[in-house]
Formats: C-alpha cells, structure tokens, sequence
C-alpha cells in the first residue's frame, strides 16, 4: 500500500477534476489521507484474500453476469426513477425525481451489496457469514442473501436495538439466521460491529464479514461502492432519457454513505451536477446529540479507516443520535470524507424534525412511505430545491426554476418506521400496544 | 539501517528480555488496564507485579471499542472509563511504577487515542514518563509511518503484532519494523484465558524467528504456571492479561502479587 498523506483540506484534486481528470473508479486502500487498514493483523490475511477475490470477480464476466441475473430477476432492478410532481411545489417548483430504491427486494438498496458480497463469499469457499445491524435492514438483506445462497448466517445487533426492532428480529430468524444480542458498551450499531470483527478474529478460516455499508477497511469502501454503483447508472441513465438532460443536484442521506456513494458515482464525473450528502443532525448540531459527523466531526481511525469520526478530546468515540438507526453511526466511509475535503460534495446535517415533515409530505403528496433515512434526502432536497428555485429568480429568467432538476435517493421504504412515525405524530391510542412500540422507536 | 541498530542496543525491553535469557528463563510480562479501579491502584499493582517476578509491563489504555479484547478486559476498560479515566493519566501509571522498579513498562494501546492527541505528542510524553514503548494491536505496520519515526525520534520500542494467519511476506515486514520484540498472536480470537493454549502459537514463534526476529513473546489465552511454562519453552516471553485483569478484580493488589509470583513458576526453562 502507499504511503497515506496527512489529513486536512486539499483543494488540489478539485482543481484537476475540474480540469478533465476523473473521481469514480477511485481504487482504495487511500481517498486522500482516508481510508486505509487501521486493523489488527489477524484480519489481514483475510483483507487481502478478500481483496483478491473481489479483483479477480470484477474482471469475471461469469461474476458480472451472475449480478446482472440477479439483480434483474431477485432484486427487481432497475429500480424505476419517478418524478415527484406534487412534492415538488414544495421545493421551490423545481422538478424532483426519486430514485426508488424502496422498491428492491427487502426494501432498500441493501440487497445489492449483500447479493454482491455473498457471493465472493461463497467464490472464497466460506460458509458463513456474519453480519452488524442497528434497526435491522443490513440484517434482514444478509439473511435474505444467505438463504437465498445456503450461507450460515449470524448477525450480531444491539441488545437495546433487538428490543426496539423486535419484527425484525423475527424476520431475520424466519429468513434462518440467528441474532446475537449484543450487551457490551452503548448496546447499538458501533457495538455490533465490533462483536462481528471479534467474531470474525475468531472464525476467519470459515467466515466472511459482510459489512454493510461503504466503511471499514481496505477493500470494503472501494468494494461496497462498487456494488452499489448500479444504483447512480441507472439513475443516470433514466434521468436524460426522461428528462433529456442531466440534473442540476443529485441528494442522498449519509450514515456510513452506502446508498449515497452509490448514486453519486453516476455523476461525481460530471461537473455540472452539484452533489449533496445529508446527514443525521439529530434534535440540532446545537445540541451534541447528532450524527453529523463531516459537519462536526474529526479526522480518526475506527472499524478500520481514517475518516471523520464523532471522538473527545482524548479519541473516544462519542455516541452518536438520530430518530432514524441507519444513520446512527460515529464515523462515515472515507470517499465521503475525502470529497467533502475537496469540495466536490456538499455535506449538510438534516435535524429529527425536518426529516419527519419530509416524510410526512411525501406520503401525503405522492402515495409514498419513505424509510427515516431517505427522508432526510428528501429534505435536504426541498431547501436544494428552494435554493436553485431562489438563484434563477435572482439571474432574472422568470419561470427557469421549473427547469432546475434534483433527483433523489429514496434508498429505503418506511414500513419498518410505521411505529416511530406513528408516536411521532401522535397518531395512536394511549393504551394501545403500537404506542409502545412507538415511544421505544422515537428514542432510535 | 545504522541508526536504528544503535536504539535497538538501548531498547528497555530488549534488555528485559535479554537479562531474563541470561539467566536461563523466559521473560514474564504482565498486563494491567490503566485506572482499573483507579489510577492509585493501577501503579500499586504494577509495582506488585515488578517485585514479584514479571520482567515488562503492558499499561492497557482504556478505549471505547477494543475489539481485539474480551469480555473480562472490556469490564474493565469500561469500568475505569466510567470512573473518568483520561488518557493522559496512562503518563501517571507509566511514571509512577518506572520511579519505583527496574521493570520495562509498554503502553498498549488502540490507534485514535494516539492519532488524538497527535503521535510526536504522545510519545514524547511516553518517553518523559520512562515508557519504554507502544503495543499497537489495531496498528500494522503498513500504516504506521508516523508512529515508525517518533518511536525513533524519541527512542521507544514498537512492537507489533504477528498472528497464524500472518503471510511469509507480512511477517518479516511486521519483524523489520518491530523494535524490542515482536508480539506472537497465539490464536486467532480475542483476549481471554483458555483452558489450553493452542499449538499455532508455537508456529508463529517459529515463522516469526526465520524472518528474522531475535525476541518473540506469546501472549492471549495464557492464565497459569503450566501454561507459562509450555511457552517458556519455545518463546521469549510469555504475555499475561485476561488473568492478572480477574485477579486485580476480585482480590486486588494482594492477588495480582502472588498470582505473578506463581505464574514466574512456570519461566524457567526445562
């Protein structure tokens, strides 16, 4: 591997894109001073096999053709790109298109990844696989990819998540998987992940770790991204043939950045497209409990990468919060924090609140339940929306912000929110059941 | 390479180490959390472990992800990071005992906490306080520049970790860029005492010495006096945590002494 440079601000790549060079494809280990193998050596023999076969795989035409064949006759892809016309009027009056992601199999943009990796598992001749979750999507897809391929599956999930997440739960043991609670530290998604990397310390010989998101180290973020990267073609693709144009910004919501590294690559190349990432800002970045981890955070290494992380001043990672568990996460995949570095994405924290009115007015204006996560894209891109609508009444070409277009990742449905929605609005019976349920979601 | 020959024949744990072989017996080297229950107590039991036979000492710096450790260190670290523990404090610890023994103290430490407070920092404090270096068991040498040249700067031991699973290749690049000795994973998992340690760990002494390493010690899932003595076999160390970690919690100062004085048993070499 080469030498890592040091953190900090570095324009200079910015300039060379701007001037005909190329961001997508970005290899790993590094993205500038992120990324890297910050690891304990019994896990780096199983890195590098990974690596290994993931190389070989990519130039496999039995590999591309196996995802292909998946992805079309599994998943359901491509998943449709629909414009949102309702929402819209209240996003400035700029067109707004979704990328529906929601409409994957298991419901979110998970399954692409884990059919991906699932398959390099079984290349590698595991035969188990083992898995984090906070509220349970990476979960229920691992479960799901497993079944579907006969892997062992174990997924290892926060005790206090389980409790909150008990449908879930469910669903993963009826998919054939087995949940381990996990009771050390805070109990949730940073937990269970360091319960996988000690199981997987342990059972490597046997086992892969199916990492759910673009984070971890070397080849994971280069490999979940590639996996993902369907979702920013297809979209791409969709948008000029509907549209018969490029868009003017492309908005995804940020955990670990799986969904969001995904849909940008289709046009990280175009510079044009302006790129927006929001992240979990929580009750307020005012306020500490957040997960706003480029817009607050610092440079440090955790789960095996140099990005920015949540940490005090002594390098202990700090609990992060959000209504929503699949932004609930202390740091972020590097590419995220090496394109916020270089300016060519903008990162911006979404609070609880805004991203429940998000969900609320996309239900009510296009039929659409979208899961928490996405609904912090969703508004992110009304004040995108309003903001391009602002600048082309300020050049003066009245009516040109019906021209502006803003597609959307909708990576995820909302049915696994109904309960914390629910509570949120106030829309349940004191005594009934679902209301407990839902005052135990509110506190994801 | 000249220079780094010269810190080599001052290295405080190579010259632990060695002092143990000329007297025909392997070097002991125990583990203890730092502020686990307190910092006091900490340098207390250290001490104890100094006078009672243990040639190096491994100051754990409490993390809020060890996911190298298990459950019976996690308690622990836990523990003393409820109770406040700042990293800093691991100065104290290091100075407290290296003021009253001759015995080599390591820091052992997960990666943020030095990337924090900045790794030329750290280990200029680390020197200050008599450290003689770092355990980095979440840091490969392949990301370690920074590290590789404060530990020179500064004179410190960093040793790495080699584990069964380590390539020809990795090992002796881990070997070359390991200064005091090398740590040799025993098994593959976390820490924790095991009924039996297992017949990998005299393997990778074995790999770890033809790729050059003059001092290899063994360390997870070692608890007693027979075990202490399987490995004084073969290695130059035998590395005890999880153990000394249980006796400190359930008998104090008082226990980690006398349990130090019956692992020290199993040293000499037969």
């Amino acid at each position: 591997m080469a030498e890592a440079p040091t953190a900090g601000s570095d324009k200079g790549p910015m300039d060379a894109f701007l001037q005909g060079g190329s961001l997508k494809h970005a290899p790993g280990p590094y993205f500038g001073p992120y990324g890297g193998r910050w690891m304990p050596e019994s896990l780096i023999a199983a890195l590098d096999e990974l690596e290994d076969t993931f190389e070989k795989a990519k130039a496999d035409p039995d590999f591309i053709a196996q995802i292909a064949e998946l992805n079309k006759n599994y998943s359901g892809r491509p998943s449709l790109l629909t414009e949102a016309k309702r929402f819209a009027e209240h996003a400035g009056g700029v067109r707004i298109f979704l990328k529906r992601e929601d409409l994957n199999h298991t419901g979110s943009h998970k399954i692409n990844n884990v059919l991906g990796q699932a398959l390099l598992a079984k290349r590698m001749g595991k035969t188990r696989v083992i898995a984090e979750t906070g509220a349970g999507q990476h979960g229920v897809a691992s479960a799901t990819a497993a079944a579907l391929l006969g892997l062992e599956c174990v997924v290892y999930m926060g005790a206090e998540d389980c409790r909150r997440q008990a449908l879930n739960v469910a669903r993963m043991e009826l998919l054939g998987a087995t949940v381990i609670p996990v009771t050390n530290g805070s109990q949730t998604l940073k937990d269970a992940i360091n319960e996988a990397l000690r199981d997987w310390v342990a059972n490597v010989g046997n086992t892969h770790y199916l990492l759910g998101t673009a984070a971890g180290a070397h080849p994971f973020p280069a490999m979940v991204r590639y996996f993902h990267e369907v979702i920013g073609e297809e979209a791409r693709a969709q948008i000029i043939e509907q549209a018969g144009r490029l868009p003017d910004a492309v908005c995804a919501c940020i955990g670990g950045g799986s969904n969001a590294i995904g849909i940008f690559h289709g046009f990280l190349d175009d510079p044009s497209v302006k790129i927006y990432g929001f992240e979990a800002g929580g009750d307020g970045v005012e306020t500490g409990r957040h997960a706003a981890v480029i817009t607050l955070g610092k440079p440090g290494v955790l789960h095996g990468a140099r990005s920015y992380l949540m940490q005090d001043d002594d390098g202990q990672t700090i609990e992060s919060h959000s209504i929503s568990a699949g932004l609930d996460y202390p740091s972020v995949g590097p590419q995220h924090s090496y394109l916020a570095d270089i300016g060519r994405v903008s990162y911006e924290p979404i609070t609880d609140s805004e991203a429940m009115e998000a969900f609320r007015l996309l239900c009510r204006t296009e039929g659409i339940i979208p899961a928490i996560e996405s609904s912090h894209a969703l508004a992110g891109a009304i004040k995108v929306g309003q903001r391009l609508a602002a600048e082309a009444s300020e050049a003066g070409a009245a009516g040109t912000a019906a021209e502006k277009i803003v597609i959307v990742n909708l990576s995820g449905r909302g049915d696994k929110d109904v309960a914390t929605a629910a509570e949120w609005f106030d829309l349940l019976d004191k005594d009934s059941a679902e209301a407990a349920i839902g005052k135990e979601g509110e506190q994801l | 390479m000249t220079g780094v020959q010269d810190i080599t024949s001052t290295s405080k744990s190579a010259a632990a180490i060695d002092k143990a072989r000329a007297e025909g017996r392997a070097a002991l080297i125990g583990y203890l959390p730092a502020g686990y229950p307190t910092v006091e107590d900490t340098i207390a039991a250290g001490i104890a472990l100094a006078r009672n036979g243990a040639d190096l000492i491994e100051i754990g710096i409490p993390y809020s992800d060890p996911v190298m450790d298990g459950p019976v260190i996690q308690a622990a670290t836990t523990e003393a990071l409820a109770n406040g523990f700042a990293v800093r404090q691991v100065f104290d610890v290091v100075a407290g005992i290296t003021s009253q023994t001759d015995a080599a103290v390591l820091v052992m430490t997960y990666w943020n906490p030095v990337v924090r407070m900045g790794v030329d920092e750290f280990s200029r404090r680390l020197a200050e306080a008599g450290g003689a270096g770092l355990i980095t068991p979440d840091l490969i040498p392949d990301e370690a520049a920074e590290w590789m040249e404060a530990s020179d700067k500064y004179g410190l031991d960093r040793v790495f970790l080699v584990a069964p699973s380590s390539s020809t290749e990795r090992m002796k690049r881990t070997v070359e860029a390991s200064r005091g000795f090398v740590y040799a994973v025993s098994i593959m998992g976390v820490t924790g005492a095991r009924s039996s340690v297992s017949s990998a760990a005299k393997g990778v002494v074995a790999a770890a010495k033809e790729a050059g390493a003059e001092r290899v010690c063994v360390g997870l899932g070692v608890s007693n006096a027979e075990q202490v003595a399987e490995i004084a076999a073969y290695a130059d160390g035998v590395i005890v945590g999880t153990a000394l970690v249980a006796a400190i919690r359930d008998g104090g100062v008082e226990a980690v002494a006398s349990l130090t004085k019956d692992l020290s048993t199993g040293l000499t070499r037969k």
